[in-house]
């Protein structure tokens, strides 16, 4: 089967269609940026992009996204430049241990995408999917209202 | 040792390998008489910083011309490359320690690089992350790497221009001599200072704090641009040729055995390409009883496991339960306990004159559970192994694996992973012994992956525990009077369960006239073992929320009462500055209590909480601003944190630890780890539901920077949380917790 994966179209090839598509990523493709937590979809470290919206790849089987669009964390930063949500957890240093922060970035990455200016109120709803264990959660909101007003800027 | 002190060592995780790390460490040369290590084959020359090291060190797969167990590496084009020598598990070391480097060494911090340290405890000593002691352990070995290093650079550039060492400065890896208005990189002088002898390092003079141009900094960590990029950093993302993927069945209640299992059939599932039954070695911190099926990736491996049926010998496996301990415990509550841990005064007299307050407080077992999952990959061959650990305590893992593989310690080689989040889980590394054993049975290279459930099913808990307190405040407002009987549990029928002690000298017993602390210990197989904040986080909830039982029985304001209660300016173990400081102690209180807004009016249904603790040789108080519905939901607005850890090494690593620290102490506020037949009965995150955003409580930081030396700040700002939140539920509505989780006093969040 054939997958879109980042822009490029890749084969498969002869797949266990009910693979989820986060061990695909990672195992088959060697995208390791999306993370494995719990398998049941309930902390958010697999979350990729499907067409755009916010997926939890864990328990996504791949046959059901195949030819569909998928953008991991490892596909963000086009041309090797940080976004502006990459570049603002940077500068306002949210991780600790980073495990979870690929799938905060995927999830605050697409919630700007269709709120550019989210309210905290917004950033709860959006954000509640992905659990940090180590407790960035104030980082996290200063981080996404920083990108929110770097893509006005 | 004086009792403080040792209820200070004991308050630490991983006392006995912070002990082992510590003589390793004393048994090294000391740093004055290393000599200076010159690689004439680096390539293209330069400084390289090393302490001197013997055969064995060099031995440890190092490719000729370069050794990598130095911490300071110079090359001629300028780059500096510090090496972090423990281990990376969300505390910021990795920028920290490179940090205390790049001071003395008045390096150019935008051109330094940070390559993680191969794990040789002969060469660094300590490489482990516990008990909040990277940063004091390691505090004045890392100054002194780098004021050896500039020390050199300085005497190069003297020699080159015929100028006294002492009229030349140095910043920003650039040496001056303003007199002659002349200047070197540290680049340029790298390979000169490389033919110059080593001084003694305990000659040299270290910088006053003032001087200080990059400690106390905001600093952002070295592999934040990885982090955000997704780069694979962390022990899951290991891949080795010819590696499979293993997952390991356990009992369910420890210390279960394997009778059958349906290994037939599991081998002819798709991707399985091996399965087998691990005797172990009976140790749940090495290897226990199970079954390991190896397949050709995850989800084959994860499918497989699934369809595993095992047939458990369980005659000697863990028959807890935790509802049975939890009666066990209340029919203790109004008795005293077997043993004595402490009696001073006269507890009776003393009480017969005083308001009295009493309370029975229940804490529960909790998981560690970080986000990671455990997980090790291991290639065991010609009688060595070589190992990718996300571990805490890579340096204790080196003997354990030889040990539990029967081989010698040299031919273990363990490469230290970033670690998804350590909470003291991986303080242990069960899991590493696991993957090197299955690695030595399959004859392949393995990453061993656990799920979240058998991360979840077998953890080294935080211990329950349950406190009976009775205390006194005498007609002018002061405690005089103070009683625990602590039940605790215990796995050999002797000692109490690992991080389940408290010592007689436990807060508030040396501030007290009369103390009577007694101890029971129920039955316990279950595997406990050292949680963040390791017997802090426990008692400081029962202890901080039953002092203001105590300050409010005698209608006292909180602030002064605990003021009061710290009495004189003091060390509580003399000349011992890792010891509570009362004087300490009473500035952190007021300073809480000033930024919270201790004392305004509050809404009906708000309230304001304080507490302080000491942990870990860190002074913390907070304040906790709460409101509670009708419905008893629970809303924590903010919590102000008022703390003394010394100066602070990078303010926004330590920033971020207290933040971190707030959230996961309310947190586990609504957690519970609970057991029946011996069985966890939590099994994922849904189960056991970590705070997420929308709950979590601003968080406002403030540290004293006192000048006592710097200690470490990933635990203590953690333990007076829960305190804080109950005393201000209590104030908000009169309602006083006293166990936990919340649910069990019915509050939701």
């Amino acid at each position: 089967m054939r997958l879109n994966v980042n822009g490029k179209d890749l084969d498969l090839g002869n797949i266990d269609e009910t693979t989820p598509l986060l061990w695909v990523l990672r195992d088959q493709l060697n995208l390791v940026g999306t993370k494995y937590g719990c398998g049941v979809a309930q902390c958010g470290a697999c979350t990729v992009h499907l067409n755009g919206a916010p997926t939890r790849s864990c328990v996504l089987p791949v046959s059901a996204v195949a030819g569909q669009k998928v953008t991991t964390i490892e596909g963000l930063a086009a041309g090797g430049k940080l976004t502006a949500v990459q570049a603002a957890w940077v500068e306002h240093d949210v991780a600790q241990c980073g495990y979870c922060q690929a799938g905060q970035i995927m999830s605050a990455t697409a919630l700007l995408n269709r709120n550019p200016k989210p309210t905290d109120a917004d950033i709860d709803a959006a954000m509640s999917g992905n659990i940090c264990r180590c407790g960035t959660y104030q980082r996290i909101r200063k981080a996404i209202h920083a990108a929110a007003g770097n893509t006005h800027e | 040792m004086s009792a403080v002190e040792q209820s200070v060592l004991a308050d630490s995780p991983s006392r006995e390998l912070m002990q082992a790390a510590e003589q390793r460490a004393g048994a090294l040369p000391s740093l004055d008489r290393r000599s200076f290590l010159k690689i004439s084959g680096m390539a293209g020359g330069g400084l390289l910083l090393a302490f001197h090291v013997g055969s064995e060190a060099l031995a440890n797969g190092a490719p000729k011309g370069f050794v990598p167990n130095a911490f300071v590496r110079i090359a001629p084009d300028g780059t500096i490359v510090i090496y972090s020598k423990g281990p990376e598990i969300g505390q910021g070391i990795k920028t920290a320690f490179p940090m205390i480097v790049a001071e003395e060494l008045d390096a150019d911090w935008a051109r330094v690089k940070v390559e993680q340290a191969a794990v040789n405890p002969t060469v660094f000593g300590r490489q482990s992350a516990g008990g909040s002691r990277s940063i004091p352990m390691a505090w004045d070995q890392l100054r002194r790497a780098g004021a050896t290093a500039r020390a050199m650079l300085v005497a190069a550039a003297a020699k080159e221009w015929g100028v006294p060492e002492s009229e030349i400065t140095t910043s920003s890896s650039v040496a001056s001599h303003a007199a002659s208005n002349r200047s070197l990189g540290y680049g340029d002088l790298a390979g000169k200072a490389a033919d110059l002898p080593v001084p003694d390092a305990k000659a040299l003079k270290l910088k006053d704090r003032k001087d200080f141009k990059l400690l106390g900094k905001r600093i952002t960590g070295v592999e934040n641009v990885e982090v955000v990029t997704g780069k694979p950093l962390f022990g899951i993302d290991q891949v080795v040729p010819g590696m499979q993927i293993a997952v390991f069945e356990k009992c369910p209640a420890v210390g279960g055995k394997v009778q059958s299992a349906n290994l037939d059939e599991i081998k002819k599932l798709p991707g399985v390409t091996n399965a087998f039954i691990v005797e172990g070695n009976g140790k749940p911190t090495e290897v226990m009883p199970g079954v390991a099926i190896l397949a050709s990736s995850t989800w084959a491996a994860f499918s497989a496991k699934r369809q595993l049926k095992i047939t458990w010998d369980e005659s000697s496996a863990s028959k807890d339960s935790w509802s049975k301990s939890v009666e066990d415990a209340k029919k203790l509550a109004s008795s005293q306990g077997p043993e004595s841990l402490k009696a001073v005064g006269d507890f009776d007299k003393a009480l017969a004159n005083a308001s009295v307050a009493e309370g029975f407080y229940t804490y529960p077992f909790v998981s560690h559970a970080p986000l990671e999952p455990q997980n090790c990959t291991a290639s065991f061959k010609d009688g060595a192994v070589e190992i990718w650990a996300p571990s805490q305590t890579a340096d204790a893992a080196l003997r354990l694996v030889a040990g539990t593989l029967g081989i010698p310690v040299e031919k273990v080689t363990i490469h230290q992973t970033r670690v998804g989040g350590g909470f003291g889980r991986r303080l242990m590394n069960d899991y590493v012994c696991e993957a090197a054993w299955i690695s030595r049975q399959a004859g392949v290279p393995v990453k061993l992956q656990w799920t979240r459930e058998d991360d979840m099913h077998h953890d080294f808990y935080r211990v329950g525990g349950f406190h009976s307190f009775k205390g006194g405040v005498d007609s002018d407002g002061k405690l005089v009077a103070w009683q625990d009987h602590f039940i605790t549990f215990t796995q050999d029928g002797e000692k109490p369960a690992l991080a389940g002690q408290m010592s007689g000298d436990e807060f508030p017993s040396l501030l007290v006239p009369n103390v009577r602390i007694t101890q029971s210990k129920l039955p316990l197989a279950t595997p406990t073992g050292w949680w963040r904040a390791p017997g802090s986080c426990a008692l400081a909830f029962a202890i901080q929320s039953f002092l203001h039982e105590c300050s409010v029985s005698a209608k006292r304001d909180h602030l002064q009462f605990l003021i009061d209660l710290m009495g004189e300016p003091r060390w509580l173990a003399p000349k011992n500055e890792f010891a509570l400081n009362t004087e300490r102690a009473v500035a952190v209180i007021k300073l809480a209590a000033q930024k919270g807004g201790w004392g305004r009016k509050m809404p009906k249904g708000s309230g304001l909480g304080l507490a302080f603790h000491f942990s870990h040789a860190g002074h913390f108080a907070e304040v906790a601003e709460v409101s509670v519905d009708a419905n008893r939901k629970l809303t924590v607005h903010r919590v102000t944190v008022a703390g003394d850890v010394g100066p602070i090494v990078n303010m926004s690593g330590a920033e971020n630890q207290v933040e971190g620290s707030v959230i996961d102490g309310f947190s586990t506020m609504g957690l519970e780890i609970s057991i029946e037949n011996g069985r966890i009965q939590q099994n994922n995150f849904d189960s056991y539901p970590l705070l997420r955003i929308a709950k979590a409580p601003k968080v406002e930081t403030h540290f004293i920077q006192s000048d006592y030396s710097p200690t470490g700040v990933g635990e203590p700002a953690l333990p007076p949380v829960a305190p804080a939140i109950c005393n201000a539920i209590f104030a908000a509505t009169g309602h006083r917790v006293r166990t936990l989780p919340l649910s069990k006093e019915g509050f939701s969040v």
